[in-house]
């Protein structure tokens, strides 16, 4: 019987049956980080066990470093006492740790695919949710909490319920000025923030296909905002071109078997799913946040819904959001006053993000008294823009050009929101208080909507702004 | 908060104790435990900071919530989607060292349900009818005792006994204490070599 990717992998991966029904599933790459780890080894350490594959376990730090000044130190004790115990674990135990020192620094889910650790047909692991974005490449990626990370340190394996897999098809293209953001938000509009729970979501068809990688990065980073743990794209050409020559990536004679491999992990045609949803890409528009959930979106000429036609929960809920957010039913989500802008981010904080804002920047400002940050995914991230001059044009138009790290995204760093600001951003969690402030405000939408708003001070539409 | 910590250990076939409600759904864990509160290298102290941003106003001064108004609670009841979001297992532990042993919820977040298994703090789904009827039990009766037994995956509170949810493998790991699975992990230590040997990329990686 056909079968699809995530059939495949989990089958090849599967250890045994655990005693209570779950499986026991083998972890072909963990990456771990200077947040969730800390504990986990101290937990190895009080069981006298030690890190069973440190061959296949990579470190870095992204989410509290701080984006300027580095060399200043971290200003921070707790801060700098986590990376030093991150330092000294891998010491100790012998992984492979990107740090500043490396040039290979920055967000875990942008350096794993960038240094060509993350491989079709592999599952995955990390202590982080936005370990789905590794599904990009064909891989089975989970996120995980740390007592799992001290599972896969200590066993290098995971005990974990099989989900069911959801097909989710998108026909057709998208429109000039929607971007996979775009498309990502609209699917968890569409289908919940909860749809997800119980499902591997494994994204298809001409929309998907026609994505670059880094696109495609996009949409399975934001697989977990619908509910869903894992979410993945069956490998192809395009991934393995994007592979080819990078660092960890098969050499010579590996290189044909590797392909052999990959190729025989992909999804069958006529493969069958425990469910199906289909989307056409042309219905989507720029897509713009206006709640505290990611799910709470609209298109940009879309307005805050309405209270009257709800009751009960949902009424509930939406009161709550749009108090929070200090919005009123039925405003239009255009001319939303801004006060931070923010690019960056393990879901869009890439060469190719960067680059499609660099392009529309010429004789644009940001407007007075808009905080504007441009924080680059990686080191790699960084010196690629910056060989190109992206940097020199982002300068120009008044953004600051930050060092690589999750910044804002989270700000466990010190970049963060005052007050009640209201930030436009390319992260991925709209969540009250996710930005640093407990009254900070956010909306999430793509890297260009994100420009556009920093010029215009308001929510606009970057395909006016820019005459795309 | 309860002091002097006593943590599930072993088989689990009871939970019971005060309970406090967090209506609305898709309380997320940014919500639960604040991102700035993860700066820490062990667990043990976080339990002060469930909830934080909800529990204090700016300058550190309780507020009303049902954490600080029932801080004896070994119980959350709470709506669909519960502990959506981040991975970070900080929430949980939060909540475990506050005191909480048990959450009934419409529903819970995959990521969330599984740390928490993992520590021992028993998540059981309920139907929306059942919820409001705590909800409501509760309202007239704040310190009424709720009682879950796992087993049979009932929740006792007054004259009310309800039927809620749990997987499967959340129940046995529960009931017969093995709900830490690492033990059971590291005894397949030969099946993983094995399995090493069977995936064609496995030996792929060399320390550049």
């Amino acid at each position: 019987m056909p079968k699809n990717c995530f059939e495949k992998v989990w089958q090849s991966h599967e250890v045994k049956k655990l005693w209570n029904g779950q499986s026991q599933l083998q972890i072909g790459l963990h990456l771990i980080h200077e947040v969730t780890s800390p504990q986990a080894f101290g937990m190895i350490r009080d069981r006298g066990l030690s890190v069973a594959c440190p061959e296949r376990t990579f470190a870095t730090i992204d989410h509290i470093i701080p984006t300027k000044n580095l060399q200043l130190g971290y200003e921070d004790a707790m801060a700098e006492e986590m990376v030093k115990s991150l330092e000294q674990n891998c010491k100790e135990y012998n992984i492979k740790y990107f740090g500043p020192k490396s040039g290979s620094q920055g967000i875990v889910h942008v350096i794993g695919p960038e240094l060509g650790l993350t491989q079709p047909g592999m599952t995955v692991a990390c202590g982080d949710s936005h370990t789905s974005t590794h599904g990009a490449f064909g891989s089975i990626a989970f996120g995980i909490g740390t007592s799992q990370v001290r599972d896969v340190l200590a066993s290098q394996t995971l005990a974990l319920s099989k989900p069911k897999v959801r097909l989710i098809d998108i026909q057709g293209q998208l429109g000039k000025g929607v971007y996979a953001k775009d498309l990502i938000l609209h699917i968890i509009a569409k289908l919940g923030v909860n749809g997800g729970i119980g499902y591997a979501y494994e994204y298809a068809g001409a929309s998907i296909e026609a994505l670059s990688m880094e696109e495609r990065m996009t949409i399975c980073n934001m697989s977990i905002e619908g509910g869903a743990r894992v979410g993945y794209i069956s490998p192809d050409q395009k991934t393995y071109e994007y592979i080819r020559g990078r660092p960890y990536a098969p050499k010579e004679a590996d290189w044909a078997r590797a392909l052999e491999y990959w190729n025989s992990t992909a999804t069958e045609s006529s493969a069958s799913f425990d469910d199906e949803v289909h989307f056409a890409a042309s219905e989507i528009e720029p897509t713009v946040t206006w709640g505290i959930n990611p799910g709470q979106s609209s298109g940009i000429n879309g307005q805050v819904p309405e209270l009257k036609d709800l009751e009960g929960s949902a009424k509930a809920s939406l009161e709550e959001a749009l108090s929070y957010m200090k919005l009123s039913p039925g405003q239009n989500l255009r001319g939303t006053k801004i006060e931070v802008a923010f690019i960056g981010s393990c879901t869009n904080g890439r060469l190719s993000d960067l680059q499609e804002v660099a392009s529309q920047l010429d004789n644009h400002k940001v407007a007075a008294g808009i905080k504007a940050l441009i924080v680059p995914g990686s080191m790699e991230v960084k010196r690629q823009a910056e060989a190109l001059g992206l940097h020199e044009k982002f300068l120009e138009a008044g953004f600051e050009w930050r060092e690589p790290g999750c910044s804002m995204c989270l700000a466990m760093n010190p970049d963060k929101l005052i007050g009640d600001q209201l930030c436009a951003s390319s992260s991925n969690r709209n969540f009250k208080g996710r930005q640093g402030s407990s009254t900070g405000r956010t909306m999430l939408m793509s890297p260009l909507m994100v420009a556009a708003a920093a010029i215009k001070g308001e929510v606009a539409d970057a395909r006016e702004v820019f005459s795309l | 908060m309860n002091t002097a910590q006593k943590l599930p250990t072993g088989q689990i076939e009871h939970i019971s104790g005060q309970a406090l409600c967090l209506p609305g759904d898709d309380i997320d864990t940014d919500r639960i435990i604040p991102a700035r509160f993860l700066k820490c290298i062990t667990f043990s102290g976080l339990g002060q900071y469930a909830f934080y941003d909800e529990r204090y106003d700016k300058a550190g001064q309780p507020l009303a919530h049902p954490l600080n108004d029932r801080p004896q609670a070994s119980i959350i009841v709470a709506g669909a989607n519960f502990g959506c979001g981040s991975s970070r297992e900080h929430a949980p532990q939060a909540l475990l060292y506050h005191g909480i042993r048990g959450i009934l919820a419409l529903s819970f977040a995959e990521i969330f349900a599984g740390n928490c298994n993992t520590l021992g703090i028993a998540c059981l789904s309920l139907s929306f009818p059942d919820q409001q009827a705590i909800f409501a039990a509760l309202t007239s009766n704040p310190a009424e005792l709720i009682e879950i037994d796992i087993a049979a995956g009932t929740v006792t509170l007054g004259e009310l006994q309800l039927q809620a949810s749990i997987p499967q493998s959340m129940q046995g790991a529960l009931l017969a204490g093995s709900w830490d699975p690492l033990q059971e992990l590291l005894e397949a230590k030969d099946l993983v070599l094995e399995k090493g040997q069977t995936l064609p990329y496995w030996r792929s990686f060399q320390h550049n």
